[in-house]
């Protein structure tokens, strides 16, 4: 198993409590597993099950690979403007 | 030229202006986001917009970088704010011009719609009776989007 530190932001950051979660998940990892690991926890359920997900600050499609040292975030949907 | 921020301060819609002119453009468009004083049916009296800073700047760039690639010759600065706004206070601010008036236009459109699309930052709008929502687009009827 791998520690990664994954980014939360408003209403995520919110329903966890916490704008940085640490997840437990298998070495090597995909996004999928990140997502997994963190619907599990308390507040979990406030994520769709694909939610979009940047890794180093771009956002990422299907079935990416996480290690750790990347900037691995969470975006609820997004509301600027 | 493209100059792209992501700000905590007031913005400046004449200074982007005066940025985006030059002796070669003959049409200028300046397109600002306003807070209003109602969304999806609820009274607003302002809205706390937070941002994912470091992804926001970057993916704000690129889409003013892509813009910029649909056209020669565009000059494009653009602003969003974040932190505590009030009602009529400019939320984002976007400045084009260029030699024509339709690759402003569309230069205009075309970023305010990625943005709104692409840039992660968020809104949580403050109501007259004190309560406080995240705003989600995805769950917002199509006539009560922001602008």
């Amino acid at each position: 198993m791998n520690q990664l530190q994954v980014l939360l932001f408003a209403s995520y950051a919110d329903a966890f409590g916490a704008s940085t979660v640490t997840v437990a998940v298998p070495d090597p990892a995909t996004v999928a597993d990140v997502v997994g690991a963190l619907r599990s926890l308390p507040g979990g359920d406030v994520l769709p099950e694909a939610p979009l997900v940047a890794v180093d600050r771009r956002y990422t499609r299907g079935p990416v690979a996480v290690h750790a040292g990347q900037e691995i975030a969470v975006i609820p949907p997004v509301a600027g403007g | 030229m493209i100059r792209t921020a992501i700000t905590d301060q007031a913005i400046n819609a004449a200074a982007l202006l005066e940025e985006v002119t030059s002796d070669a453009t003959g049409a200028t468009t300046l397109f600002l986001g306003t807070v209003r004083d109602v969304n999806d049916g609820r009274a607003v009296t302002g809205i706390e917009y937070s941002a994912y800073t470091a992804m926001a700047a970057e993916e704000l760039q690129r889409i003013a970088e892509e813009a910029s690639l649909r056209f020669d010759g565009l000059r494009i600065a653009v602003e969003h704010r974040v932190g505590t706004l009030a009602l009529r206070d400019v939320s984002v601010a976007i400045a084009v011009a260029h030699a024509r008036r339709a690759p402003a236009l569309e230069t205009s459109r075309f970023i305010i719609e990625a943005l709104k699309q692409r840039v992660p930052i968020w809104k949580r709008e403050q109501y007259v009776d004190g309560d406080r929502q995240w705003v989600d687009p995805t769950t917002q009827h199509v006539s009560a989007a922001a602008p």
